[in-house]
């Protein structure tokens, strides 16, 4: 039998300091609380998890997607671009050329997309608990790093076919790695909190990444901008992304000097004034989405 | 130190007509701009009219609600749909922000809306167990060291790793709810969350529940099933229109809600002088019915065990000996449950000859939630229908702590509840 109990029942735990919550209508622009995400960061990683997990659980090819994307648009540009329009590639390999853009621009085209979706998409998380809802769009430009680790071999493989022996650069790749997932989640973020209100965001992604694939130097080397507009070519932070990424591992990639700076001054800003949009939209969520 | 685990000062929410589906697309937004410097002249020149649009298209989903809750109470939220229940524990569980008035909470919150919220159809039930603690506030430590124990409570060990679309809607219920048990959090808000799963599990949920709130915990929850406000609340608050009403004993703000049903219906006085009532006997005698609950105030609404009181305003045409009463119940389907009469009881009564008022107490409803109607008679011995009325009324029984263990049988296994003791003899003694 199970006793219930009818009357209160003193707290057996007088825990000394216990949290105190103050509940109220918040105006303006609120504080980032990067305290509380620092505090959810299990969830973050559950989240990203469970992302990657039913990925590749519903696909039959799994985990191979990830390395047959970028192989094919490697193909397609290196027969288009590299024999057919001869486009140069400051002597590197054309195939290598393409695919050590590729791999980066997968994991961006990747995370901007899934980031942008990932509010509207967790709908029923947003409507029945609470956490920091930046947590959402963080675990889905997470869950896109691990089909960037599964294509990025290859990668080696063709340097090793081509004999291209890296070069200290290479230790700066994981920077590269992090400049290309915060500019992915600087544009996510700010896409996912519209996407709440506007239902069209979903609907022009598609064209966003397209279009940004083809202004960004995936299937053409930068040099090809002339040298003193390329800075001004560099507020497309993925051009600064990309030739930072060629930079690293190829001994005949130019420097990408002051095109990065504006890149990476560029993702900054984008990337500050998403977390506080974000952040102030993120109190309509749960009424709108 | 102050003991107090929630307050809420004057809480107030509104929200837009609909807003849950407002997200609008750009389109609407650019043709709204370009349009709007145009209705802003029309609404200029038709006078005042379009002032209140603004304000028609909104609703306070939550007026004014203020209380507050000691550490190691356990309260229900009651009230229709649409009082406010909802919208005051997503408020609390900092889903929703209030439009105005603010709320104190001192202590971790676990807040239990929906149960299995993030369960992902395609992992198993392992993996949704982390994937649900996690997104419920758990660490991965926490759960790892509860993961055992949240299996035993399921009892679905032998599924643990199937995904979960293949489990039958109750053992999605049962793994998600133990889960959510196993919070250990300061304060849990839980929204009607017993209304799913088999009675079975409900029950043990239940019990669960109940140790939450004797070890200290403060628990608030919305139930519209009385019987678990009272095995398990030792206060319940009332909310009507986004206003608490009422706050105090589950049981005296319960019947207030009951109540409340009943002033929409009728009173429980039933005047039987219309020609129009359908007779069935040969005269008519009854000229009012009361329906009364124990403490003699009319009522259509009991609970399981109250005491129910019927008077009967009598004026015979003609004079009576010996009159004999009877009062049949049958439930929705029409079923005669029981039949009471002052035969049975042997109580006799004077002759009727003139205006009388005959008065039944039948103690102890042993009644299952649910619709009843209810047919009176009045004869003789020998003649026991002079006047007869079929489903004369209809009352409603509401579950209550019948047997006071927050349990109760359901709908199919029987009509009225009957009060047993049980004892395990460790031999059968020889007949």
């Amino acid at each position: 039998m199970v006793s219930v109990g009818k009357q209160p029942v003193s707290a057996m735990t007088f825990a000394a300091e216990l949290p105190h919550t103050v509940i109220r209508s918040s105006r303006g622009w609120v504080s980032l609380n990067l305290n509380e995400l620092w505090h959810y960061r299990e969830l973050l990683f559950f989240l990203a998890w469970r992302d990657i997990k039913v990925r590749y659980m519903q696909t039959a090819l799994g985990a191979a997607w990830a390395i047959i994307q970028p192989l094919l648009s490697m193909i397609v540009f290196t027969i288009f671009f590299g024999r057919l329009a001869k486009v140069p590639s400051n002597g590197i390999p054309y195939p290598l050329f393409a695919y050590s853009a590729l791999v980066p621009w997968q994991l961006f085209a990747f995370a901007l997309t899934e980031s942008s979706n990932s509010v509207v998409l967790n709908e029923r998380l947003i409507t029945k608990v609470y956490f920091p809802k930046l947590v959402i769009p963080l675990a889905s430009v997470l869950a896109g790093l691990v089909d960037f680790l599964i294509a990025f071999p290859l990668v080696i493989g063709m340097m090793i076919w081509y004999h291209i022996t890296p070069t200290w650069a290479l230790l700066t790749l994981p920077l590269f790695v992090l400049f290309t997932m915060a500019t992915a989640l600087a544009v996510g973020l700010w896409l996912s909190a519209l996407n709440v209100q506007y239902r069209d965001v979903r609907h022009t992604l598609t064209f966003i990444v397209q279009f940004w694939l083809f202004a960004s130097p995936v299937a053409y080397p930068s040099t090809l901008v002339p040298v003193r507009w390329r800075p001004l070519y560099g507020l497309n932070p993925m051009a600064g992304v990309i030739e930072g990424f060629r930079w690293a591992l190829l001994r005949e990639a130019p420097a990408p000097g002051p095109m990065l700076a504006v890149s990476v001054l560029v993702t900054a800003m984008i990337l500050v004034g998403g977390l506080y949009y974000f952040r102030r939209m993120e109190k309509t969520f749960a009424d709108v989405v | 130190m102050s003991n107090v685990a929630i307050r809420c000062d004057r809480l107030a929410k509104q929200y837009r007509i609909g807003e849950r589906e407002t997200y609008k697309a750009l389109r609407e937004v650019i043709t709204d701009a370009i349009a709007a410097p145009f209705r802003r002249v029309r609404s200029a020149l038709s006078s005042s009219s379009n002032n209140g649009h603004q304000e028609e298209s909104m609703i306070w989903a939550m007026e004014e609600v203020s209380f507050e809750i000691q550490r190691g109470e356990a309260v229900g939220i009651i009230g229709r749909n649409g009082a406010g229940k909802s919208t005051l524990l997503k408020i609390l569980s900092r889903i929703t922000e209030p439009t105005r008035g603010q709320a104190e909470i001192w202590g971790r919150v676990g807040s239990l809306l929906e149960i299995g919220t993030g369960f992902h159809p395609e992992l198993s039930g392992r993996d949704n167990i982390y994937l649900n603690g996690a997104i419920l506030g758990m660490k991965k430590a926490e759960i790892a060291r509860k993961f055992d124990e949240i299996v035993a409570f399921s009892e679905i060990e032998k599924f643990i790793d199937t995904p979960v679309k293949r489990y039958s809607s109750g053992m999605y219920v049962r793994l998600a709810f133990a889960v959510a048990a196993h919070m250990e959090t300061e304060i849990l808000i839980v929204d009607e969350v017993l209304a799913v799963g088999d009675t079975q599990f409900q029950k043990k949920c239940l019990g669960k529940m109940g140790d939450a709130a004797r070890h200290g915990r403060t628990v608030l929850m919305v139930s519209h099933n009385m019987a678990a406000i009272h095995a398990l609340c030792s206060r319940a608050i009332l909310l009507e229109q986004g206003r608490s009403v009422s706050d105090g004993n589950p049981l005296e703000v319960t019947r207030l809600y009951l109540d409340g049903f009943e002033k929409q219906s009728n009173s429980g006085t039933i005047d039987l002088r219309s020609p129009s009532i359908p007779r069935s006997g040969k005269t008519s005698i009854f000229c009012a019915l009361r329906l009364k609950n124990g403490a003699g105030a009319p009522t259509t609404a009991y609970l399981s065990g109250d005491d129910m009181v019927l008077e009967f305003d009598l004026e015979p045409p003609f004079p009576v000996p010996d009159p004999v009463l009877f009062v049949g119940v049958d439930d929705n389907l029409g079923r005669r449950i029981f039949t009471v009469s002052s035969q049975y009881s042997q109580t006799e009564f004077p002759a009727l000859d003139r205006p009388l008022t005959a008065i039944c107490t039948i103690p102890g409803l042993c009644l299952l939630p649910g619709r009843y109607s209810m047919s009176i008679c009045v004869g003789t011995s020998y003649d026991w229908s002079i006047d007869l009325i079929v489903n004369v009324a209809c009352f409603d029984v509401h579950a209550s702590d019948y047997f006071g263990t927050g349990r109760m049988p359901p709908q199919d296994l029987g009509a009225v509840l009957v009060k047993s003791q049980w004892q395990m003899a460790s031999e059968v003694s020889p007949v």
